[in-house]
């Protein structure tokens, strides 16, 4: 698989929404807004969902005061089946609408088929946005919290936040400069509670092809940020990186310790969820590159692709991770 | 002094329960069944009768005590109606908890909102 690269993909917008136990991590405060439960004040932790990813997406608009009929197309997925959150959304805001499941890798996929659609379709003005509530998925995939099981170690928390991005022609600080799209990985992993270290195979098989392919090292991104591997997976990618000799491991690091402190925060290994990625994105290294803290940062978003199904017929867990680089123009 | 065996009879179990759940990949499905399976087969010789005399409550509170009574009632039934005594009795003790366990998760519910 090539690199795509990509030469007018600005970032115009972007706000992120996150909940209570997001802003009390390490990034308290740096949210455009948040809820303090997981109702957002509506009946269901669904309808909370949806709430939370109006509430980022219309702040995107106006924060650049952009209209809603400048967004050409949007791209979007969530964690629940039938991307229902996505869609029940979209069904009032009446933009052509591509919904993506990419699991925990939903953020960086929408980018990349965004930056496709202008690079190569003449598309204007791309929104793309993803969201994961903690209630929800832990209903649909693990357990809900109202059964009270007892969590091992190696599970990680399901973020609790929505993102939007809105990407442009029209010039900007922060450009979206190359991608590679992963390939889905599997190493017959089976255990459920640990998909960190079922992440970390794709995510090291998609950087070094985006290694290789752009001939960077480490050493050449400020930072390099993987999805949701947590403190386990994330252990796992870098003796993968170090058995292969790769040097400056310390610019690698992962979404999902970002977000939560895990020696404070009741979080187990570290934070998960296409949510996950995305508020690190938009809430840390959009106002970092703005700032020129950094100039170059590549994140690797990872998703696992758990089917319930699948797993109660005793198959493994796929995986899959995509790149994307994000430069202060 | 029986609140202290009661403490020692259902702690063990719990315990044997967390060890299990610690150390294999068993979802707490598995190990519930287990216990009730358990259960069952402590019947044999009238092991969990004793276990009952010892700890009293302590014994009738884990769910192993659910399979000892399942059991029980199986062998009330095929005493009085044969092999098809099995499947006509085998909830005979058990469904007072199993109806209650549904009606106050129902009475719950209509009350209460789950939280975080």
């Amino acid at each position: 698989m090539k690199t795509l690269k990509f030469d007018n993909v600005y970032l115009l917008s972007s706000a992120s929404v996150a909940n209570r136990i997001e802003n009390q991590g390490p990034l308290r405060g740096q949210f455009d807004a948040f809820y303090e439960d997981f109702y957002c004040g509506e009946k269901s932790y669904e309808q909370g969902e949806i709430r939370m990813l109006r509430d980022s997406f219309n702040l995107a608009l106006s924060k650049n005061n952009i209209k809603l009929d400048d967004v050409d197309l949007v791209y979007g997925g969530d964690l629940i089946n039938q991307l229902g959150i996505s869609h029940y959304f979209m069904k009032n805001i009446g933009i052509p609408f591509i919904g993506l499941y990419g699991a925990c890798s939903t953020s960086c996929l929408a980018a990349i088929n965004a930056s496709i659609a202008m690079q190569n379709n003449g598309v204007d003005c791309v929104a793309t946005f993803c969201c994961s509530h903690n209630a929800t998925a832990e209903r649909q995939f693990r357990y809900p919290n109202e059964y009270g099981a007892q969590k091992p170690v190696t599970t990680t928390s399901t973020v609790t936040g929505a993102g939007t991005m809105i990407f442009s022609k029209q010039k900007s600080n922060i450009k979206l400069t190359q991608c590679t799209i992963g390939k889905v990985c599997d190493f017959d992993f089976k255990e459920v509670n640990d998909m960190g270290s079922a992440m970390a195979i794709a995510a090291y098989d998609t950087l070094i092809e985006h290694f290789k392919n752009t001939k960077t090292k480490f050493i050449d991104y400020d930072l390099v940020l993987t999805g949701d591997l947590s403190n386990i997976g994330l252990a796992v990618l870098k003796d993968m990186f170090t058995v292969q000799k790769y040097q400056d491991l310390d610019r690698l690091n992962d979404c999902g310790l970002l977000i939560y402190d895990i020696k404070k925060q009741n979080v187990f290994s570290g934070g998960s969820g296409c949510g996950c990625s995305m508020l690190v994105t938009i809430a840390d290294v959009f106002k970092k590159l703005e700032k020129m803290t950094y100039k170059k940062v590549l994140i690797c978003a990872t998703g696992a692709l758990l089917s319930n199904v699948m797993i109660q017929q005793k198959m493994s867990i796929p995986s899959i991770a995509h790149c994307v680089v994000y430069e202060r123009v | 002094m029986s609140i202290i065996t009661a403490f020692i009879g259902c702690g063990t179990v719990c315990l044997i329960g967390q060890m299990i759940f610690d150390n294999t990949k068993f979802t707490p499905g598995h190990v519930t069944s287990l216990f009730v399976v358990a259960g069952c087969f402590l019947d044999i010789g009238n092991i969990y009768d004793k276990f009952i005399d010892f700890a009293g409550a302590g014994a009738y509170l884990p769910i192993t005590s659910f399979g000892h009574s399942m059991m029980d009632s199986v062998m009330k039934g095929i005493e009085s109606d044969g092999l098809l005594g099995i499947p006509l009795s085998i909830f005979d003790s058990v469904s007072g908890g199993i109806s209650s366990a549904i009606l106050f998760a129902f009475l719950v519910a209509i009350i209460f909102k789950p939280k975080s």
